[in-house]
């Protein structure tokens, strides 16, 4: 009888401390995204006079509404907002574009195989993996030869180009588990390649297509070498924006605005990862996972 | 005449209808081709030659590289790696693990804490960099908050400390990457053979036997693909680094990535950045090749 239930508190005391475990590390990963919100809402002297930890005092809108319409970024007092834009505009069409590309060639990779193919697969992923460094130096001559330095259109292009490969790499791995004897049948049917590829395989690519667009725009989002490498003043992403907000050395260093453009900056790829979290970790995976 | 116009025809509209996947793939192999492998190629090329502020195509021999290994900075930007990739790898993977074998205990809200673990991973290293350089600024962060609690005598300056900066890269990088690393060893406990492990149970190993001799062997995959990507990860990381040093102070965590960027791009060596954008290249190439070869033959069998 006592030795039953002091095992059974051996277990709840395991469990007790299981759970204060856990709930230790919510606080370590919760912490940095805490003391960002919090100081975001007050008065930068709260911050200043060692009050970084404790909640606003006193509660303010101001860091937010300096850091989108009126921080000093550039040259201009312009906040974020122009640079939150150029990110929007840059992103959409860099995702939509390399996300098609990706389909089609999964496509043609996985059904209409030809001899080489898994090489070429093999060389379209090591360019996943490059680091950028190497490719840098000749990118800036290419996109001044284009006439696209320094441009919106210049990041899309090459967000596009470094893009295809994982975008590719998800939808053959995709196709590869989609039954080729439908897509046989259908060619004795008469079926032609883009009727196939229109009628049978992309209706039910709505999985691997989720994975893939949140995958390259939490990249492109995110991306910070290209934009710093290829952009001007006024084409500027968001990232490369903020950080030269929080880096400038003129003027006093107004804590409170820069955690707000860091959560502005940190909002969209946030809101994707919460309302499409299980697709986005199943995009991190396949990204590590290959084959 | 006009019989052997009608039979060409269709011959024409076959063969092309035959090359249609080729014609489809081609705009990508072709990007792949110049972007990719070019670009590489004039890389490589420009690493030989005397280029400063523009390309030039004089060959001069290995003579960036020579200089490259007599550079101080660079000597700093390699041993920064090296330290900073170690302890990198190894902590998040085994903070990785840890959280991984916790969560895997029948967890009540499992699902909610596993969000909170991953959302790192959602940021831009930029937006990680600020949360962390802030927090760790001795003046309005960690230190001063600690010191007004009333440990007047607490220290935290990491940050501003030439030898100990490199370690405050460390901490936001893992904070930002571990929860991932648990995320793989989760599926990679999830698919553990159960039956196994109630075996050994009933042969009474204890839990922690239980792990050892069974569990963690089993992980070898995931450890494999947990150490390529971070390993992988390490060698490009550039963004932190910037926003939360710039690579100082001085020059105290410069690594090859922001090495690599100010020769080529403010100090105008651009034989010397194209050199150094080679060996990053290798050293990934030599994590990566072996492990895609591997992957993609398993495939195959």
């Amino acid at each position: 009888m006592s030795a039953s239930s002091s095992a059974k508190s051996g277990i709840n005391f395991g469990r007790y401390i299981l759970y204060t475990l856990l709930a230790l590390f919510c606080i370590y990963y919760l912490l940095p995204l805490y003391v960002m919100v919090v100081n975001s809402l007050k008065p930068l002297s709260e911050i200043t006079s060692g009050g970084m930890m404790s909640l606003p005092q006193e509660l303010t809108f101001a860091p937010w509404q300096n850091a989108w319409s009126k921080a000093q970024v550039g040259v201009e007092a312009t906040g974020l907002r122009p640079y939150f834009i150029n990110s929007i505009q840059m992103v959409v069409p860099a995702v939509a574009l390399s996300t098609l590309l990706g389909a089609l060639n999964g496509y043609v990779l996985t059904k209409w195989q030809f001899r080489g193919s898994t090489i070429l697969f093999g060389l379209l992923l090591f360019g996943c993996f490059i680091p950028f460094q190497i490719v840098l130096i000749p990118m800036a001559r290419m996109l001044g030869l284009m006439g696209l330095a320094g441009s919106v259109p210049g990041l899309i292009f090459v967000h596009l180009v470094y893009g295809i490969g994982f975008s590719t790499l998800y939808f053959r791995n995709y196709y590869a588990a989609f039954p080729t004897e439908l897509v046989r049948a259908a060619q004795i049917d008469g079926a032609g390649f883009f009727t196939i590829f229109w009628r049978i395989l992309l209706p039910s690519s709505g999985p691997i297509a989720v994975v893939c667009i949140i995958w390259q725009f939490t990249n492109i989002w995110n991306d910070f070498l290209f934009g710093a490498s290829f952009s001007d003043f006024d084409s500027q992403p968001m990232t490369v924006a903020l950080n030269n907000l929080v880096q400038s050395s003129t003027g006093v260093k107004e804590y409170n605005v820069h955690f707000a453009g860091a959560i502005m900056a940190a909002l969209p790829t946030l809101l994707v990862y919460i309302v499409a979290g299980r697709y986005f970790v199943r995009g991190l995976m396949a990204g590590s996972v290959k084959g | 005449m006009s019989h052997a116009a009608t039979e060409s025809r269709p011959a024409l509209l076959d063969r092309l209808r035959e090359a249609l996947p080729k014609i489809v793939l081609s705009p990508t192999v072709a990007i792949v081709a110049v972007f990719v492998y070019g670009f590489i190629a004039f890389t490589v090329y420009l690493s030989f030659t005397n280029s400063r502020i523009l390309p030039s195509f004089d060959l001069v021999g290995w003579k960036n590289y020579e200089l490259l290994f007599k550079i101080r900075a660079w000597d700093i930007a390699v041993s920064n790696l090296l330290v900073f990739g170690v302890l990198y790898i190894v902590i998040c993977c085994a903070l990785g693990l840890l959280l991984a074998i916790l969560l895997d205990q029948r967890i009540r809200a499992e699902g909610f804490i596993r969000t909170i673990y991953l959302y790192p991973m959602a940021l831009s290293f930029i937006v990680t960099g600020i949360a962390w350089k802030w927090f760790l600024d001795p003046g309005i962060g960690l230190e001063a908050v600690v010191q007004g609690w009333g440990f007047e005598s607490f220290k935290f300056g990491w940050i501003k400390d030439r030898d100990m900066a490199i370690y405050t890269i460390v901490i936001a990088a893992v904070w930002q990457t571990s929860g991932f690393v648990m995320a793989m060893f989760l599926a990679g406990l999830r698919g553990i053979d159960s039956e196994m492990l109630k075996a050994a149970q009933i042969d009474g190993a204890s839990t922690f036997a239980l792990y050892r001799r069974i569990v963690i062997p089993q992980l070898r995959p995931a450890f494999m693909s947990a150490f390529v990507v971070l390993a992988h990860m390490a060698i490009k990381s550039y963004d932190l680094v910037i926003a939360l040093t710039g690579g100082g102070p001085g020059t105290a965590t410069e690594v090859p990535a922001t090495f690599m960027y100010s020769y080529t791009f403010t100090r105008n060596q651009m034989g010397i950045g194209a050199a150094s954008a080679v060996i990053m290249l290798m050293t990934i190439a030599a994590i990566i090749v072996p492990y895609l070869w591997s992957e993609l033959r398993e495939k195959k069998q």
